[in-house]
């Protein structure tokens, strides 16, 4: 076992892990983030995209001890709840969900993509999200509220 | 596209979903997220082989590895291993082979289940598997369906010749004589192939005994709690009245989660036998060896047409691969598209036949869509063979032979009668969207100019069949269970509302749009109406969703339930009122004594008077609820025109689907938000199946591909924004004029996909391009057409 310690959405957890426990595992088992969820097992689907030290991450692909001192930010700790971050508003408003699975991953990759590119085309939105599968929606929407999200957030006219 | 609805209410309004506040905050209750004091986590070892002998399975070492609690062979488990019924024994001679939840000496698919370990914790569970000692004589794999009817190896001792059923059908005229009249007789055979539905959430499963009753409470990841409670009182013998199955939130489904699976069977049994929790959640590469697949059915078509086009008859035969066992409606699924192959066309005869074969692989069942979508593809995909035969526009040809609007209902060759439709108006309005003739006049020159890349025009003219579905009609086709549903309303005395629906919603928006028919019809605010659903305990009727059933059958029983409310608090207005029932208008949520505006009484207040009971009318019972079990009069049929703009590199065989155009109707729109989601999902899915998925095998019936590395679903970049209508004629046999959606837009997309594709390269010789289009297919296939060798 190994002692880690990572700030999950502003707060400091700590804990003793197996070396080979997927950070996904930790988030959701240990520490309780489970809106955080696992959808593959080849890091393929990324439902369990996270943001880790400010970029977003496949967080089935990376392992517990390899978070230790790093600051993760989950779909719980983008926003109270009472409060929406301007990229859930806009897939609310644009039904960018269907059952939901995919949604927190998806959302987690769009807050980096915008942040990268805070005005993307249709086709960068499609590039970025390459690596987050939805089985629901076609996507049709969910561009659609990267769009929006974009617009909200100041980056698009 | 909702001037039949009143806009002053809710009801046909783009409403925003109440359940995306918790699903994009992470507030989620999935299955997998139940972890319950002293749960035990089972793990599953299975074969990894196609079809072998078991020599030997000792399961005793997995006992010493840290934290197990328990480990069983099906010899071990004995009268709990539980065998899953089939219940949808198509004819009376179907060979339905035992299917007990861990194989009993022989494995029939890799994937099959041969033992359980259970442990305190998921990680040691799966460790131990590797403990247990099993040795397997392999025995050769019944892989292609066509070989398999040949006889020789067996999957089953008692299907002879690999043959679960035979099923013939003929209506109409008889087909030989139909076509003794035919100028041009069209035949073409088809592979529909085998797919994986990967919704995105795994299965999970966990049951646990609770309390203080005998009660066995079981949260799955399923489609169908209500169903579920059912066979899985009678698969394991637990008193169905101390059964509690809840589908908490569930992450899609697209028929893979409407099923009882043995996984389901083991937990409960196993819970039951130890007396704790157990819990089992798959992985992906698990789910796509054991989650049942679709399609895969080998189609022979004929039609048989006069020179100018004037469709006469149809000949379908079909083998349909029912995989290694019957799930609980395996061998239903082809029956169900049996009804569709003469679609939206007039024809004198039709002639199916389809073979139900089992191979050594995992078994088949519902798909999005479920035997409509290969009848559609099978059909569409024909009409555009004949028009090519008869060098007819393919959009002509449709014209020519379709039922015209003013011809409904009209009952097919195949029996069904189709309340309402008009095919004119939504291909009219799709035309118009697409650009046909500059999409036309493009194609044109780019054949003359020899473009590398061509293009091609697919369509689809579709209709189905959903709305599962009049009971006595099930009846008649040996489905052992009902298609009603169940709806009840009950005001509550702080005048909110819980609306108890016995469909299972996994991404449908049920509480929402749910809440804008009883919203419309009560008058009650849309976000003071909770819709109750999914859990045995809170919501004890129904029959779940599936087949695009849910607004189509559970929407009538909420309008039902809502009218037989407001019957019961018209009594108990009147009375407040000093009037007589017959004098009450309801409007907008209240009472009004006609010509006398000013006396009124709002419904809550209503339901007020009904929870204190100090001033009810004689013989009126307190508190306010409206109940109603309906059982629809008919399937709806909606139907649609989709266009296609396909691209194709013919130096490398790369397809780009540039315009997609899907008009459909879908009758009157609850919530048309829900409605185009709805679409774009079934397109992605369609398109799926025509570009880049299939469940493949080796010869030794090892999987190719059951892992999404390599079994390849629609990312962002592959599929293009599209461009959605609709039009409207409302279901007649609907009481909200409303039919089903949620498989339309996966029925429709797959022919129009190879339909254009197949028109880019008609020029070249293509005729035919098989399923999944990859680049190395459709290069393969010019090569071939051109004589090269491929």
């Amino acid at each position: 076992m190994q002692h880690i310690s990572v700030n999950v959405d502003g707060t400091q957890y700590e804990g003793d892990v197996e070396p080979r426990t997927l950070l996904v595992h930790w988030l959701r088992n240990e520490v309780g983030k489970v809106g955080t969820v696992v959808g593959c097992d080849t890091s393929n689907c990324g439902a369990c995209t996270i943001l880790m030290n400010g970029r977003s991450v496949k967080s089935c692909s990376v392992l517990a001890v390899q978070a230790d001192g790093a600051s993760v930010t989950t779909i719980q700790g983008i926003s109270t709840g009472d409060d929406w971050h301007p990229v859930q508003t806009a897939f609310k408003e644009c039904h960018g969900l269907q059952c939901g699975y995919c949604t927190p991953g998806m959302v987690m990759s769009a807050i980096d993509l915008l942040g990268e590119n805070p005005n993307p085309s249709e086709a960068e939105i499609r590039e970025g999200l390459e690596g987050n599968l939805c089985r629901c929606t076609g996507y049709h929407n969910i561009v659609r509220s990267v769009e929006k999200a974009a617009e909200l957030m100041g980056g698009a006219k | 596209m909702t001037e039949t609805i009143d806009t002053s209410t809710p009801l046909g309004r783009p409403i925003k979903r109440k359940e995306d506040a918790k699903l994009l905050h992470g507030r989620t209750n999935w299955t997998d997220n139940i972890q319950l004091p002293g749960t035990l986590h089972m793990a599953i070892l299975r074969s990894p082989y196609a079809h072998a002998k078991i020599t030997k399975l000792d399961v005793t070492p997995a006992l010493s590895r840290p934290n197990v609690v328990a480990a069983y062979g099906a010899d071990e488990l004995g009268d709990l291993n539980g065998s899953i019924p089939c219940v949808w024994p198509v004819v009376d001679d179907i060979v339905m082979p035992d299917f007990p939840s861990l194989a009993k000496g022989v494995v029939r698919h890799v994937g099959d289940c041969v033992a359980v370990v259970l442990a305190t914790d998921p990680v040691q569970a799966a460790d131990a598997l590797e403990a247990i000692e099993v040795d397997y004589e392999p025995l050769p794999a019944v892989v292609n369906m066509q070989d398999a009817i040949k006889g020789g190896t067996l999957v089953h001792e008692d299907a002879a010749n690999n043959v679960c059923y035979n099923y013939p059908f003929a209506t109409g005229e008889n087909y030989d004589d139909v076509k003794a009249k035919a100028d041009v007789v069209v035949t073409r055979q088809w592979a529909n192939q085998r797919l994986i539905p990967v919704f995105m959430e795994p299965r999970s499963v966990v049951a646990a005994p609770m309390g203080m009753s005998d009660e066995m409470t079981v949260w799955s990841s399923t489609q169908i709690p209500h169903v579920l409670r059912v066979l899985m009182a009678l698969v394991t013998g637990i008193p169905e009245n101390n059964l509690r199955i809840i589908a908490p939130d569930v992450g899609g489904g697209f028929g893979g989660k409407l099923q009882l699976y043995r996984e389901e069977v083991l937990v409960t049994q196993l819970a039951r036998k130890l007396g704790r929790p157990v819990k089992w959640t798959e992985s992906r590469s698990e789910d796509m060896v054991a989650t049942h697949h679709g399609r895969d059915h080998i189609q022979t078509i004929e039609i048989a047409a006069t020179k100018d086009g004037k469709i006469l008859g149809l000949k379908v035969h079909l083998l349909a691969d029912m995989g290694a066992y019957l799930q609980i409606i395996t061998p239903g699924i082809p029956i169900l598209g049996m009804f569709m192959y003469p679609a939206i066309y007039k024809m004198d005869a039709y002639d199916f036949y389809c073979t139900g074969v089992f191979t050594n692989k995992t078994p088949t069942d519902a798909y999005r869509g479920a035997g409509r979508p290969e009848a559609t593809y099978a059909i569409e995909r024909i009409i555009d063979e004949l028009a090519a035969e008869l060098d007819m526009d393919p959009m002509e040809l449709r014209k020519k032979n379709w039922i015209k609007h003013e011809e409904f209902p009209y009952t097919t060759v195949a029996g069904l009668t189709y309340d309402t439709g008009n095919y004119e108006a939504a291909t009219a309005k799709a035309l118009d969207l697409f650009g046909m003739d500059e999409l036309r006049a493009e194609q044109k020159r780019r054949r003359e100019s020899g473009d590398t890349v061509q293009l091609g025009i697919g369509i689809s003219t579709f209709t189905e069949m959903c709305g599962l579905a009049p009971s006595r009609t099930l009846g008649a086709l040996k489905y052992v269970a009902g298609g009603w549903e169940h709806a009840t309303i009950r005001m509550l005395p702080t005048g909110k509302v819980e609306l108890v629906t016995g469909t299972s919603p996994h991404g449908q928006g049920h509480e929402t749009a749910w809440s804008q028919i009883a919203s419309s019809i009560l008058g009650i605010p849309v976000e003071d109406i909770e819709v109750v659903h999914s859990d045995t305990g809170r919501a004890p009727y129904g029959m779940d969703t599936y087949g695009s059933r849910s607004l189509a059958v559970g929407g009538q029983a909420i309008k039902k339930a809502a009218e037989n409310l407001i019957e019961k608090a018209r009594i108990i207005a009147a009375h407040q009122l000093e009037c007589s029932p017959g004098d009450l208008e309801f409007v907008g949520g209240e009472f009004k004594v006609k010509g006398d505006p000013e006396k009124a009484q709002a419904i809550g207040a209503v339901a007020f008077e009904a929870f204190t009971a100090h001033n009810l009318p004689d013989g009126v019972e307190p508190t306010l609820q409206g109940e109603a079990t309906v059982d629809p009069e008919d399937f709806s049929y909606p139907h649609g025109t989709h266009l296609a703009a396909m691209e194709v590199d013919t130096e490398t065989g790369k397809v780009t689907l540039r315009k997609y155009v899907a008009v459909d109707d879908v009758g009157n729109q609850v919530n048309p938000m829900i409605v185009e989601g709805q679409v774009h999902g079934g397109l992605a899915q369609g398109i799926g199946q025509a570009l880049y998925e299939g469940a493949f095998y080796d010869e030794d019936g090892l999987p190719l591909n059951a892992n999404l590395s390599t079994y390849l679903i629609p990312a962002a970049p592959d599929l293009p924004s599209f461009i959605t209508d609709r039009t409207t004629t409302p279901s007649t046999t609907h009481p909200l004029g409303t039919k089903g959606v949620g498989e339309a837009g996966a029925i429709a997309s797959t022919p129009a996909i190879i339909n254009g594709i197949v028109d880019a390269l008609r020029p070249m010789g293509v005729t035919d391009v098989a399923m999944p289009a990859t680049p190395m297919t459709v290069w393969k296939t010019i090569q071939a057409a051109k004589g090269g060798q491929a």
